[in-house]
């Protein structure tokens, strides 16, 4: 005789320990699978006829953009708009910044005007880790030089959540310029978090620092594979990101020339047959069509480059809920 | 901690037998009829209700889930915050009698954050309520159609509802606050 089965308790409240959200190197597991269930949620205010919820009136959220930005910043934007946030750009190129005044300082002056919480981007890695303690406003990374770029590896991870809902045990392969890609570094750490095996495909020029020996912990990356041929690093896998291949690296000396780089390391059909049926083909854009993938690969069925943009949206939304709010530390 | 039961799975039972009874009574057109359950408990007591109309009147009811986190107005207060979870509107509500569910009626104020709810998803003919506790202490002009038992409470206690769906038993009970921490 069995009794009536209890299904395990889902939890009603959580304490959120995030303050900021500098990387995601620092989130659990359950971390991010609140954040999964928080976006869920989101998308179905999303898919609205009225796509606006009262959540955060009230607030001011301020975009603070070092360097250009189109679908990180418009993400933003409209993820605090449709929690009824009030928003504010500034585009430090076109603002006092521009007259030479120091971060610190700029902070200063958003954390008068009222900023409840500043989204920030900036080409020096690490300057948010500045910023969140020199402001009692909240600080959203969003994309620090060659360092992180959380919330783009948290949607990255959604999406992928969306078509394979446990994570653990797959196997997830990045091939480009990892070396200068804050997409990469966030998205090793969300994916071993979750339990993916990751490996990692690229011109050896093009590797990131702080990698130790295969199998053991080092503090700067979690431990992943590394395979320099395409064909043997696609073998059987899950999913495929590719990551743009910046022109400038082209004049570096890193790598010989564009052609070989594409000769070598574009994804494209013949390649991705390699991959486990229907794999899944990420790139966080924007895409060079052509150069690190191949426009069929980008535009085929097995891409889920546009999902990626529209979960942006959702997972922001996620994150700007979770922070406001919850008691200061 | 001394917890006291003042509703046991028998009077879980019957009292939804009631309400059921009740909201049959009060709606002639029960096929416009909706039950939107508030989580968490509000939904399977919407369940279970939906299922008593369905063997009273043969009816088969519409049940709904709505999630209000996103519409409270003390998020920036919460030490806590609320997992939000998925709300569930299947149709349009636009000219439907919409029912409510809530396990406890406190101040009043998870209900005004569900009525904004749903009224951002439409323009329903008419929203009751249906909870299964009054416990008073209403900070807004709000009262209930259907009320399951009325318990004057204080409010240095708290009346926790246990269902079966998300706690493992049927249950309402008392039970007296922990001392407030300080500082608070």
């Amino acid at each position: 005789m069995r009794t009536t089965q209890v299904k395990p308790k889902a939890p009603e409240a959580t304490v959120w320990r995030h303050h900021h959200i500098l990387d995601i190197d620092d989130f659990t597991r359950e971390e991010i699978e609140l954040v999964f269930q928080t976006t869920r949620a989101m998308k179905e205010v999303l898919s609205r006829p009225i796509k606006r919820v009262p959540t955060l009136r009230g607030k001011t959220i301020v975009n603070l953009f070092y360097e250009p930005s189109t679908r990180t910043r418009l993400s933003f934007e409209l993820a605090a708009k449709y929690l009824s946030a009030d928003v504010v750009n500034l585009n430090a190129s076109i603002s006092s910044v521009a007259k030479g005044e120091s971060l610190v300082d700029t902070l200063g002056t958003l954390q008068a005007l009222g900023a409840d919480i500043i989204v920030m981007r900036h080409p020096h890695s690490g300057a948010p880790y500045i910023a969140a303690r020199y402001t009692e406003a909240r600080i959203v990374n969003a994309g620090d030089g060659w360092h992180a770029h959380p919330t783009q590896a948290l949607l990255d991870l959604y999406t992928l959540h969306e078509h394979k809902p446990d994570l653990k045990g797959l196997k997830a392969v990045i091939i480009g310029d990892i070396m200068h890609s804050r997409v990469a570094r966030s998205n090793i750490w969300g994916l071993t978090t979750m339990g993916v095996e990751v490996t990692l495909c690229c011109p050896p020029t093009l590797l990131p620092l702080g990698l130790g020996p295969i199998g053991l912990d080092n503090k700067q990356l979690p431990p992943v594979k590394i395979e320099p041929s395409i064909e043997l690093a696609l073998d059987k896998a899950d999913m495929v990101m590719t990551l743009r291949l910046q022109r400038e690296r082209q004049r570096s000396g890193l790598l010989p020339s564009t052609r070989e780089y594409i000769q070598l390391y574009q994804l494209t059909e013949a390649r991705l047959i390699r991959a486990k049926p229907g794999a899944l083909v990420l790139h966080p854009g924007p895409v060079n069509e052509g150069v690190e993938i191949s426009p069929a690969v980008a535009h085929g069925k097995q891409s889920v480059i546009n999902e990626q943009v529209a979960n942006g949206v959702a997972v922001r939304m996620a994150l700007l809920y979770l922070l406001s709010g919850s008691q200061k530390q | 901690m001394s917890k006291k039961v003042i509703m046991t799975e028998e009077d879980i039972k019957r009292t939804l037998a009631r309400i059921a009874h009740e909201i049959i009574e009060h709606n002639e057109l029960l096929k416009e009829l909706i039950l939107v359950g508030v989580h968490t408990r509000g939904v399977p007591l919407a369940r279970r209700l939906a299922a008593d109309i369905e063997g009273f009147a043969g009816v088969k009811i519409a049940v709904d889930t709505l999630d209000i986190s996103l519409y409270r107005d003390d998020l920036s207060s919460l030490e806590l915050k609320p997992v939000v979870k998925l709300t569930d509107i299947s149709a349009t509500i636009d000219g439907k009698s919409i029912v409510l569910v809530d396990d406890v009626l406190y101040t009043g104020r998870s209900i005004r954050a569900a009525m904004d709810a749903l009224i951002d998803l439409g323009r329903p003919k008419s929203i009751q309520l249906a909870v299964l506790v009054d416990r008073g202490h209403r900070e807004l002009p709000i009262r209930a159609d259907y009320v399951g038992k009325n318990i004057p409470s204080s409010r240095h206690e708290e009346i926790k509802v246990n269902l079966k769906e998300t706690d493992g038993v049927d249950e309402v009970a008392i039970i007296p606050m922990p001392v407030a921490k300080e500082g608070r």
